[in-house]
This record gives C-alpha cells, structure tokens and sequence, in this order.
C-alpha cells in the first residue's frame, strides 16, 4: 500500500549555514520557558504561581477552553515569572531548572498492550499531548475527535532544516513505541511519509505504519502537501500529525511515565558562529544553546520562512528543531549596488531576472529584508510555481481578504495552512503577507463554524 | 552614494508629516524608494523574500521594449525618407533615419510619461498611497502604438483619459480592468478617428526647402490596402517580419517583438502561455480565411497566415498587450483560452470588418473585459472538483 509521490513545484532557496552532522549535549539551562503563543489559538489557564515548585510534567497551564489538554515544565525548579503582555495576556511561564530534573511519576508501559483510553489519558497527562496538531486549522489536536488518519513526515524540505535521519539516529526504539502508541489513537492508518533520499533505518523499518516515499522541492516534507498527495482532506474530516522527534518523545514518555521534553535542535544560518546539533530540552534559551552572536542579527526559532523571531533573549520554541540566525536587513540599499536594479550575483532568486539560476551551486546569505515595498497583486502565475496543491493560492488569498467564508471553503482553506504558503510569500513580487492572512482566514473560519 | 543617502535623509523631514512640503511626501517617497530599496525588514511570515520587486518587474518589460523602440525610431526616419525617394535601401543614411525618428518619437515619449506620471502623483498624493509602478510600462506603450504624426496635444488627452478613466477610477495599479495603453489608443481612435487611421497618419512627410514627395507615394499601412483590396501595396513577409512598413511606431517589426518576447518569457515575467495561445489563435483563424477565401473571392482572405500574423500590430499586441498580468486572466488554463480569443478575433475583426484595422486592440480590450468571466469559470471547475471528491468520500 505505500506510495510513492512525486512533487514537482516546489523551490529549494539555497541558504549558506547548514548545521555540521556533529551532536553536542548542551548543558542544563538555568532557566526555561513554556510559551502559550507558540500553540495557535491557545487561550491558557495558569495552574501555577510564581515561586511554587514544580516537577518535570507537572502541569503549567491548561487550555481554557479544552481542559484535559496541559502544558507541562520539561523541567522541576521553582516558578521564576509569569511574563505577561498587553491584557494580561500570558507570555510566558519560566521555571528556574534543578541541576538534576525530578520527573513527576505518571507510571509507565508498553504502549503496544495499552489500549485506546490509556494511552489517550497518559498522552494528556504527561503534556505530551499538544504535540499531536491536527489538520485542519493546524492546531492541537481536538482529544474527543477521531483522525481518519495520522501522518509522521519523517523528512523536512524547509531551508536549512533539521536533517531527521541524523536527529532520530539510536532513537529507533522510542520512536516505534511512539507509533505504536499512534496507530491506536486513529480509525486508520498513520501514514510515515520518508524522503526519497533517506537512510534512516528508524523510518525504513518502522512497524504499524504505512511507509510513503516523497520525492521533489520544498515543500515536499510540509503536512499540507503531503496530506494533498496521499488522501486529501474534505470537509468534516481530521487528520492529525506528529512530528518524528515528537513521536520519539511520546514513546519515552509512555514507556517511563516520566515527561520526557528532550529535543535536538539544528544550530543554523549564515551568522551562527558554531553550527551543528545540541541536545536539550523543550523551552530552552536560545543564547544558552548558540552561543555569542553579532549585533545585527534575526535569531529565528524554527525555519527561516514560517519559523519566529524570538530574539537574542528569546527561548527555543515547543514544536521547533532549528534555530536560524540571518543578517538583519533594516538598512536601506542603493538601487544600483544593492538595491532593485543591481546585478544580484550575490541574492537568490526564483526570478530569471537576477543570475541566481545560472548559479546552480552556489550558496546565498540573504539578510531580512522585504526586499521591496508591498504592492497590489499585479504578476500572475508565480505562487503557482512553488504551491504543489490544486487550489488557486491568489483567489484563496482574495476570498479571505474579503472574508467570504463559503468561498474560502470552497477554494479550498481547510486544506492548508500558513507554512504551505511561506513560498508564496517568499517569491511574492508584491511582497503580501500570505502567511498571515491565511491564518487570520483559518482563524475566521473556525470561530464561525465551531 | 553614502552623500545621497545623506541628502535624503536631510530632505525627508520637510516632506513628512508637519513638515513644509507635507502635501508632497508620496512624491519624494517614491523618489526615495527609486533610489533606495527601503530598509523594511520582515516583521510577519517568511523572515527571507526574493529579491524581485515591483520596480525590477517594470524594469525588464520596458528593457523588452527597448528594441521596438529604437527599431521604431529608425523606421519613422526610414519611411519618412522612402516617401522622399532618399536613401530607398535600409542600410542607406542610417543615422539620418535614426535621428529624424529619434526627434519625432521622443516628444511623444516625454509627454506620455510626463502626463501619466503626473496624474499618478496628483492621485496618489489626494489617496495617500505610495506610487505604484504600473504607469512605467503603459507610459512606454502608449508612444509605441501611437502613429508618428499624432499631435502632442492628443496623446495628452489620450494618455490623461487612459490613467484616470482607465485605471485611477478602479483603484490604480493592479485594479484596472482594461489594459492601460490600449485605453489610451482606442479613446483617440474612436475620439479623433481622421487623425488616428486612414493615410495620413503613418508617414512623417514633412519636406524641407528642395524636397519632396515622390509621384504615386502612398501612406498607408499594408492593411489599409489590404482593406481596399489593393494587394499590390502589402509588403512582402520579409519586410513586414523586420517591419519595414507603415504603421504605428513601436509595432511594425515582428523581430523586435520577438526579441521582447525572448526577454520577458526567459525571465518569466511575460505568460509564454498567453503569448503561444494569441499566436495560435491567429494562425487558427488565417487558416480559416486561407480555406475559405478562394470561394469567397476575398483576397484579404488569401493572405498566407504568417504572412497575415506578421501585419500590423499582432506581435506587439501578442507580445506586449495581450500578457499585461493585471487585464488578462489570472489561472493557467484560463490563460489559454484567453489568448486563443484574442488571436482569433483578431484576425477576425481586422479581415472581415476593414473599418477597424486595428483588429488587435479591439480583440484585446474586449478579452480584457471577457477575462474575469472566464477565470469565473475555471475557478468553479475546481471549486465542482473539491465538492466532488468530498461527497465520495462521505
């Protein structure tokens, strides 16, 4: 039954800073931090204070709305600050760390002879939980629903991403707990999407799961595509994914009862003075884990097209393997050296109008700069380019800005999210901020039909 | 450069808020924007962006229609001194030609840009907008299909009706639903018709001390004899290919559109969907005409179909007009059969209705308006297709 999918549209930019395939352990962090932003849609219920005391898995927060979904420390120490923002709005909630974590008891088994319910309330207990997202909406996964199927993209496309065969290495037995534990959760398969290129031996021998081969650009290794190639989403249906990391987690969580938020995260871009692999925990401060950096620089947690820009003080995002660290770009360029006129040997583009094309090889450092002031859409055709999806991108676009949910439907919104149009965004002539509209369409979408 | 950037900066106050020339910041904003990509970085969605933009778009398109230009300069010199009996072979007096060509299209040039641009500045002021850059392209097309001897005053008038009743009305750049130029062209063919078709027109005659027009000189285009049934006045395939012929500035030469086309199609910018869809719609339709001129004793008919394409403005509509992204359709598919109307009708129009020789811009306008409904339609196929796929599955 395992397919194999070839994606054609697509583009990979080629970025300078690729993480060296060497593993460190980073030293425990004095301080973390659990972000409710970094779940979309979240609103959280604090269930601690500053100064109480902590395990590693007990519970931080909870969704308001869905209260058996908590959010659990990584980490046991006591409960430093409660960072709040405009409204009260909770930020963040940073837990001062032990040297040596003290894990709250959950009890643990072999997810293989769990059933149902048990790995379904142990899952929710120990904070593993909203690391299982579903589609559509790209949000935590909905507990009460049932997935007609669950995906694992066992491959990331994105620029300079985190290479998952050298991530999961020894982590195969965890990781097929994790699957185990996941094929019982949904009414059919999960479905472990591998890139064509792969040699892990943790995907390729993986039991309980229906093993696809994708093949092509970025972005081949998104959800959204991949879920659009095997059995798209219709409407009324959920889908649920989990990451491979995740899935490891989810394993050595069950089987130990201990709330395991181990991550190893790729040290990237063209500015991060050492880059290669560190292997640490869910919330981590960024500086702890990159080091000195320059002064005009973006330390993105996550990918440089959909990943956040958490600043030099910021913390290590939850559903994040990569940190990105670019060239600031807020100066202004002179239109004939740098600027809109210029040769650009030194900028990559989709465009045949600079040379990148002829380049095949050569790696580029582009800095943050929206190269470009955002114009009404006039060029057409472009998004369609890098957008491996049969949908109209620009027409989902308008349907959205003019907020006409039955046509957002219809063209087809449920089955994407804002990071299957990051290339969108990144090619757009206009310079619209695709991403963010898609979202604020997901967004309306939702409030209106739920 | 580190002493202009000094020079902006010191200016910018005076022309931001509260400042003396408050009413003119989008003026110096666009300005400062053609000099210096702005120092925006990303604040939402993807931290890199490609570094296309607006400007470098229009850029390559007016480079695309550097060719048909200068050829078009040189052919207002070379028909105008054919009409003398100077300098009767191409290679003769080729910088006479040039520079006679040079002097009468650049005042137009000057006028359309300088209008336009105006307009666009004065709107976007009252709006409060930034400028945006469609009106550089449209202000190169408009003197390119424009005949020589068209009066200053004219294509004032036309380009004026063109942005403001054309384009500023929908909203500007990206919202207009007629191609701009082509607005400008078609208001001053049906405004001042005796000034904008006939045989008057085409070729600068204008004669110094001791010159003048040779015996039996004609002005008309090939379709204008063509459109009397005078076969014997159509240029040969290979002059109207290089475009040594009457007609409007910019449009004579097949070769230069091409070489347009090569630019705009490599770099992506121009729909090679749209172009090769309007081409072979037009050998469609002269195939027709080709099959069914013989019986019909139409010898307009009978003109061989590249020979037909070659005529007139075909190409340059083909390559210039008929791709404008923001008046054609916007998906795929729909550009194909946008193009292949527009190919067809063209012939079309300009065969069987020899009142209108300019059978391109009519076709293209009324695609232009056609565009929207088509692109309706292609939409709805696969809005059908998901609701399809959807009640399978439940």
């Amino acid at each position: 039954m395992s397919k194999t999918i070839r994606i054609k549209k697509g583009l990979d930019i080629r970025l300078q800073g690729e993480a060296e395939k060497v593993l460190a352990q980073a030293d425990p962090a004095k301080v973390i931090a659990i972000k409710p932003t970094d779940f979309h849609g979240l609103t959280p219920k604090l269930l601690v204070a500053q100064g109480d005391q902590v395990k590693a898995g007990t519970p931080l927060f909870r969704d308001k709305y869905n209260e058996r979904v908590v959010f659990t420390s990584p980490v046991s120490g006591e409960v430093a600050e409660v960072v709040r923002g405009e409204k009260r709005r909770i930020l963040e909630v940073r837990v001062l760390a032990d040297a040596e974590p003290i894990f709250e008891e959950h009890g643990g088994g072999d997810p293989a002879t769990m059933d149902r319910d048990a790995i379904l309330e142990q899952l929710l207990k120990t904070g593993c939980w909203p690391f299982i997202r579903q589609r559509p909406f790209d949000v935590i996964a909905d507990p009460k629903g049932l997935p007609k199927a669950i995906l694992v993209p066992a491959f990331n496309t994105a620029p300079l991403a985190a290479d998952l065969d050298f991530v999961m290495r020894n982590q195969g037995a965890d990781f097929q707990d994790g699957l185990n534990a996941l094929a019982k959760l949904t009414s059919g398969r999960v479905h472990l999407n591998v890139s064509a290129q792969t040699t892990g031996r943790e995907f390729l021998d993986a039991k309980q799961v229906q093993v696809n081969t994708f093949e092509g650009p970025h972005p081949a290794g998104n959800i959204g595509v991949q879920l659009h190639h095997l059995d798209p989403l219709n409407k009324g249906e959920v889908v649920w994914f989990c990451y491979p990391q995740d899935v490891a987690m989810i394993g050595r969580t069950l089987r130990s009862g201990h709330f395991d938020g181990i991550r190893t995260v790729a040290i990237t871009g063209s500015e991060a003075k050492v880059r290669r692999y560190v292997r640490t925990r869910i919330g981590t401060p960024v500086a702890h884990l990159v080091g000195e950096v320059g002064p005009d620089v973006r330390v993105i947690s996550g990918d440089p097209l959909s990943g956040d820009n958490v600043g030099k003080d910021g913390y290590l995002g939850a559903y994040h393997s990569q940190i990105t660290i670019l060239p600031e770009g807020d100066a202004p360029k002179f239109f004939l050296t740098d600027g809109w006129l210029s040769p650009g040997f030194d900028k990559f583009s989709a465009s045949r109008s600079f040379p990148s094309w002829i380049m095949s090889g050569k790696r580029y450092a582009p800095d943050t700069n929206q190269n470009g002031e955002e114009r009404a859409f006039v060029v057409t055709g472009q998004y369609e380019k890098v957008f491996p999806f049969d949908i109209y991108p620009v027409h989902l676009i308008k349907a959205v800005l003019v907020n006409d949910i039955e046509l957002m439907e219809n063209l087809g919104i449920l089955e994407v999210a804002p990071e299957d149009f990051a290339l969108c965004e990144y090619v757009c002539t206009s310079k619209i901020a695709s991403q963010r509209i898609i979202r604020e369409g997901l967004d309306t979408y939702k409030k209106e039909t739920t | 450069m580190n002493a202009l950037r000094k020079l902006v900066d010191n200016l910018k106050p005076s022309f931001s808020e509260g400042g003396k020339l408050e009413k003119l910041h989008w003026v110096f904003d666009s300005l400062e924007t053609f000099l210096f990509t702005p120092g925006h970085a990303t604040n939402t969605g993807s931290h890199i962006r490609d570094p296309i933009d607006l400007k470098r778009t229009m850029f390559m398109v007016i480079l695309a229609m550097v060719p048909c230009l200068l050829f078009g300069m040189w052919n207002v010199g070379h028909q105008h001194y054919l009409a003398l009996g100077q300098f009767l072979a191409p290679a003769d007096g080729l910088m006479d030609k040039f520079l006679f060509g040079a002097l009468k299209v650049l005042p137009i040039v000057v006028v359309s840009y300088g209008v336009g641009l105006g307009i666009e500045f004065l709107f976007c002021s009252i709006n409060k907008h930034p400028i945006q850059e469609g009106f550089l392209v449209s202000g190169m097309l408009i003197p390119l299909v424009m005949p020589v001897d068209v009066p200053l005053w004219m294509v004032a008038v036309g380009t004026a009706f063109a942005v403001v009743i054309g384009k500023e009305v929908f909203g500007g750049t990206g919202m207009n639903v007629l191609n701009v130029a082509l607005t400008a062209r078609a208001f001053l063919f049906f405004a001042y018709p005796t000034m904008m078709s006939g045989d008057k027109v085409w070729v600068n005659v204008s004669t110094a001390a001791g010159e003048q027009v040779v015996d039996g000189f004609s002005g008309a285009t090939s379709m204008g004899h063509a459109a009397v049934g005078n076969m014997a006045g159509v240029v040969p395939l290979m002059d109207s290919f290089w475009g040594l012929e009457a007609g409007s500035i910019g449009e004579t030469s097949a070769f230069a559109c091409l070489l347009g086309a090569a630019l705009l199609i490599f770099t992506g910018i121009g729909s090679w969907r749209i172009m090769l869809s309007v081409f072979l719609g037009g050998v469609a339709m002269a195939g027709i005409f080709n099959l069914v001129g013989p019986g019909l004793n139409n010898a307009y008919m009978q003109i061989p179909v590249m020979h037909q394409l070659m005529l007139g403005s075909f190409f340059f509509g083909m390559v210039f007009m008929a791709t404008d992204p923001v008046t054609a359709t916007q998906t795929s598919t729909g550009k194909w059969i946008y193009g292949f109307f527009i190919g067809l009708l063209a012939i079309l129009i300009r065969v069987v209705n020899p009142a209108y020789p300019e059978g391109m811009m009519l076709a293209i306008l009324f695609m232009n308006v056609m565009a929207p409904v088509i692109d309706h339609y292609v939409v709805q196929a696969n809005i059908k297709r998901r609701v399809k796929r959807a009640a399978l599955a439940a």
